[in-house]
C-alpha cells in the first residue's frame, strides 16, 4: 500500500451502482491546494446519475473541499488552486471557456447551515428562476415556486404564508426551503454539504426522506459526518482520509465488507 | 444578599463578596459616566437655548407713516426708479418725531428717538411702496423694526438701576419705550427675517438665508459626489479587488486620510479647485467638493465595514443558485448593508455640515447679502455664520449666534432623524 499511497480501493470494482446508472461526474487525478496546504491528493472518482453518493470521513479529510470543487465554489476562496480534471456529462468544468455562473445553475448546492435569504419564502425560491429567466411570466414563476416547494415537501407547511420571511421558519423548514431554492433552477446535480448537521433528528429524518425522493430526478452528492445517514440514504459511499480518497463502493458493500483497513477502522468507530 | 456566602465547592466567601463588589463598582462607574454625559448635554443646551431663543423674536414698533406723495413721487409717475430712489430715511425720521412729538430744535432728543428705530426701517418703507404704489398719499400704521436697544430693554437685558451715564439706554428712551408699550404699539413677533435675510451689519436685519442655502448646496454636493464615489470604491475594494500589496497600500491610505485634519483638505481645495481649475472663491461648489473629499474616507470605511459584516453564507447562497458576483452583491449584500452604510454616511455628512476650518481656506468667510442663485455664486455656511456673528461686537449678534447654533443643531438632528428613519425603513423590508 505504501507504493501507491493515493490508490483508491473500489468495493467492488466497479461499484454496481456506477455500472448500472449513467455516469454523471468524473474526476481524474484532482488535487486541491489552499495556498501551501495540499487538501485533496490525486483523487479520481466516478459519480453516477440518479443516485445518492455520500462522502464520509473524519473532519478535515477534504470531503467538503472536493464537493465545493464540483461547482467551483472554491473559486471564491483566495489562494485555492485546483489541478486535474473534473467533467460533468463529459464537459470539463475547469475549462476556460466555461461560464462558472451557468455551471452553478446546473449544479445546485445546499449548505451546512440553513442560509435562506432574508426575504420572503416566495422570494427565496423565485430568485434563481428570476435571474436565469426561467419563468415566462408571473403565473409561470408562481408555478415554479409551488412545484419546487412541493418537491422539497415544504409546500403544505408554508402555502398560507408564502410572503412571510424565510428566516422565520424553523431550522428544518429553512433547510428544506434552501433545498427548494436549489432545485428551483432545475439543476442536474445537487450538492449537499452536511445538510442535517444543524438539525434535530425529526427534521433530519424528513430531509433524508426528501433526499431519497429527489434522487429520482437528480444526481445527489452529500457530505455527511453521520455514517448512519450515509448508510440510510446513499447508494455509493466514498471514504476520505487526510485528503486521500481511500475507498469507494456500493453503500451496502462498504459498510459490511470494507476492503481497506482505514475504512474498516473508521466505520467501526476505531477513529474519527 | 448576606456577606456570609458559602458555596458547595467551598469557595471562600470573601472571594465572592469581592467579586460582587467589583461588579457593583463597575456598574456604578457606568451609571456615573452616563449621568455626567447627560449633565454636560443639559448644560450645553441650556446655555445655547438661553442665549439664542431671544433672536427668534423680533420687536416691532407701530408708527403711523404719512406716505406723502410730494416727498416720494412728486410727479405722480409711479416710475420704478423714482420710487426706488425716494428719500425714505427722512420719511422715517419725520414720522417718528411726529409720533413722539419731539420738537424740531431739540437735536439730542431727535438723535435719541432715532436710536430706537432700526437703520433698516427705510428699506422696509421702500419695499412697502414698491410692492403697492397705491399706498402713496395715505397714512398707514407700519410696524417698523425696533433697534437693538429696544430689543435689549424688552428682553430685560438693560439694568434700569444703573445710573443713566453708564447705561446704553437713556432715561428719555426708556420713558418712550414704556409709553409705546402701554399704548400697545410695541409687538414681538416671530423673527422671520432670521431665515429670509442675508448678511447685515445690523443684528436686527441680519439673517441666515445665505448660510442655510450655502449649507444645503454643500450637503447636496456631498451627497451626490462623495456618497456614490465612496460607496462604489468601498464595494470595489471589499468585494472585487484582489488582495495584494497595492490594495493593502490603498487601504492604509484611506484609513490615514480619515484622520487628516480638516484644514488640510481646505488647503488642498484651495490649491486644486481654485488655483488649479480656476473655480470661483467662496462658491458652494468648491466648499461642497472640499467637504466631499473630507467625507469620502469616512464613507468608504463605513461602507466596507457594513459590507464586511454581511455573513458569507448569504453570498454563498446566492452564488450557489448561479447568481453572478455582481448580482450577488447588488441583490443580496448591498441591500443588507444599506442600514450600516446609511449610518456611516450620515455621520460623515453631519460632520461635514458642522465643518468650519476647510471652508475658511477657500474664502467662505464672506459678507454676502444676496442669496446665491447657483452653486457657483459666493455663499457662506452655517458654522461660518456662527463664527462671524460670534466675533461681532453688537449685543444683538450674541443672541443671533445662539440662534444660528440652534438652527445648525436642528439641521444635524434632522439629518440624524432622517438616517434613523431610512435605516428602519430598509430593515423593515425583511
Amino acid at each position: 500500500m505504501n507504493d501507491m499511497p493515493y490508490k483508491t480501493v473500489l468495493t467492488p470494482e466497479p461499484p454496481k451502482i456506477v455500472a448500472l446508472n449513467p455516469t454523471k461526474i468524473v474526476a481524474q487525478d484532482v488535487n486541491v491546494f489552499y495556498g501551501e496546504k495540499h487538501a485533496i491528493k490525486h483523487l479520481s472518482i466516478t459519480i453516477p446519475d440518479k443516485a445518492v453518493s455520500a462522502f464520509i470521513g473524519p473532519s478535515g479529510c477534504g470531503k467538503s473541499t472536493f464537493l465545493r470543487s464540483i461547482n467551483r465554489m472554491n473559486d471564491t476562496i483566495a489562494g485555492c488552486r485546483v489541478t486535474g480534471k473534473i467533467t460533468v456529462d463529459g464537459e470539463d468544468i475547469y475549462d476556460k471557456s466555461l461560464d462558472v455562473v451557468d455551471l452553478r445553475a446546473r449544479i445546485g448546492m445546499v449548505f451546512q447551515k440553513p442560509n435562506p435569504f432574508p426575504k420572503s419564502i416566495f422570494e427565496n425560491v423565485a430568485y434563481g428562476p428570476r435571474i436565469h429567466g426561467l419563468a415566462k411570466d408571473k403565473t409561470d414563476l408562481e408555478r415554479i415556486v409551488t412545484e419546487s416547494l412541493q418537491r422539497a415537501s415544504l409546500w403544505d407547511e408554508v402555502k398560507d404564508r408564502l410572503h412571510a420571511p424565510g428566516t422565520g421558519l424553523s431550522g428544518g423548514q429553512q433547510q428544506r426551503l434552501c433545498i427548494a431554492r436549489a432545485i428551483s433552477v432545475n439543476p442536474e446535480v445537487v450538492l449537499m454539504d452536511e445538510p442535517c448537521s444543524a438539525l434535530d433528528p425529526i427534521a433530519t429524518a424528513r430531509i433524508e426522506e426528501l433526499i431519497i425522493e429527489l434522487k429520482e430526478k437528480f444526481c445527489i452528492v452529500i457530505v455527511t459526518h453521520s455514517m448512519q445517514q450515509a448508510a440510510r440514504v446513499s447508494d455509493l459511499t466514498a471514504f476520505f482520509h487526510l485528503g486521500i480518497l481511500v475507498e469507494v463502493g456500493d453503500t451496502d458493500e462498504i459498510f459490511t465488507v470494507p476492503q481497506d483497513k482505514r475504512t474498516h477502522d473508521y466505520i467501526t468507530g476505531r477513529f474519527g | 444578599m448576606s456577606d456570609m456566602v458559602q458555596t458547595k465547592r467551598g469557595m471562600t466567601s470573601s472571594l465572592i463578596v469581592k467579586r460582587r463588589r467589583a461588579e457593583w463598582r463597575f456598574r456604578a462607574y457606568g451609571v456615573a459616566a452616563i449621568v455626567f454625559c447627560f449633565l454636560a448635554i443639559l448644560v450645553l443646551f441650556t446655555s445655547i437655548i438661553g442665549k439664542g431663543y431671544s433672536a427668534f423674536q423680533q420687536s416691532h414698533i407701530s408708527v403711523p407713516i404719512k406716505f406723502d406723495a410730494a416727498a416720494i413721487d412728486p410727479d405722480g409717475t409711479k416710475n420704478h426708479d423714482t420710487l426706488m430712489g425716494a428719500d425714505y430715511e427722512s420719511l422715517v425720521k419725520e414720522s417718528v418725531y411726529a409720533a413722539l412729538s419731539v420738537p424740531e430744535d431739540n437735536k439730542p432728543a431727535r438723535k435719541h428717538a432715532m436710536e430706537l428705530i432700526s437703520d433698516s426701517a427705510d428699506t422696509q418703507l421702500r419695499d412697502k411702496v414698491l410692492a403697492a404704489p397705491s399706498i402713496i398719499g395715505k397714512t398707514v400704521e407700519v410696524s417698523l423694526f425696533a433697534s437693538d436697544r429696544v430689543d435689549a430693554v424688552l428682553k430685560g437685558n438693560i439694568d434700569r438701576t444703573v445710573p443713566e451715564a453708564d447705561r446704553q439706554v437713556s432715561d428719555q428712551q426708556l420713558a418712550w419705550i414704556d409709553g409705546w408699550q402701554k399704548a400697545g404699539k410695541i409687538s414681538q413677533d416671530f423673527n422671520t427675517g432670521l431665515f429670509t435675510n442675508g448678511a447685515s451689519s445690523k443684528p436686527e436685519s441680519a439673517g441666515l438665508l445665505v448660510a442655510i442655502i450655502g449649507s444645503v448646496y454643500m450637503m447636496l454636493i456631498v451627497i451626490f459626489v462623495a456618497v456614490p464615489l465612496g460607496v462604489a470604491s468601498a464595494i470595489y475594494l471589499e468585494e472585487f479587488a484582489p488582495k495584494n500589496r497595492w490594495t493593502d497600500l490603498i487601504e492604509v491610505n484611506v484609513n490615514n486620510l480619515a484622520a487628516v485634519p480638516s484644514i488640510v483638505f481646505g488647503l488642498l481645495g484651495l490649491a486644486i479647485f481654485i488655483n488649479g481649475f480656476g473655480l470661483p472663491r467662496s462658491a458652494s461648489l468648491v466648499g461642497g467638493l472640499v467637504l466631499s473629499l473630507m467625507t469620502l474616507p469616512t464613507i468608504i470605511i463605513a461602507t466596507r465595514a457594513a459590507l464586511g459584516s454581511i455573513p458569507p453564507s448569504i453570498k454563498e447562497a446566492a452564488l450557489g443558485v448561479g447568481a453572478s458576483k455582481m448580482q450577488t452583491i447588488f441583490h443580496h449584500v448591498l441591500p443588507l448593508a444599506i442600514p450600516g452604510i446609511l449610518t456611516g454616511t450620515i455621520i460623515g455628512l453631519v460632520r461635514a455640515l458642522g465643518e468650519t476650518a476647510p471652508l475658511l481656506m477657500i474664502g467662505m468667510v464672506a459678507f454676502i447679502v444676496d442669496p446665491p442663485k447657483s452653486v457657483l455664486e459666493p455663499a457662506t455656511a452655517l458654522p461660518i455664520q456662527i463664527y462671524m456673528w460670534a466675533t461681532s461686537a453688537e449685543r444683538g449678534f450674541a443672541a443671533r449666534t445662539g440662534a444660528a447654533t440652534i438652527v445648525l443643531l436642528l439641521f444635524s438632528f434632522l439629518m440624524n432623524a432622517g438616517a434613523i428613519y431610512l435605516r428602519r425603513k430598509f430593515e423593515r423590508r425583511w
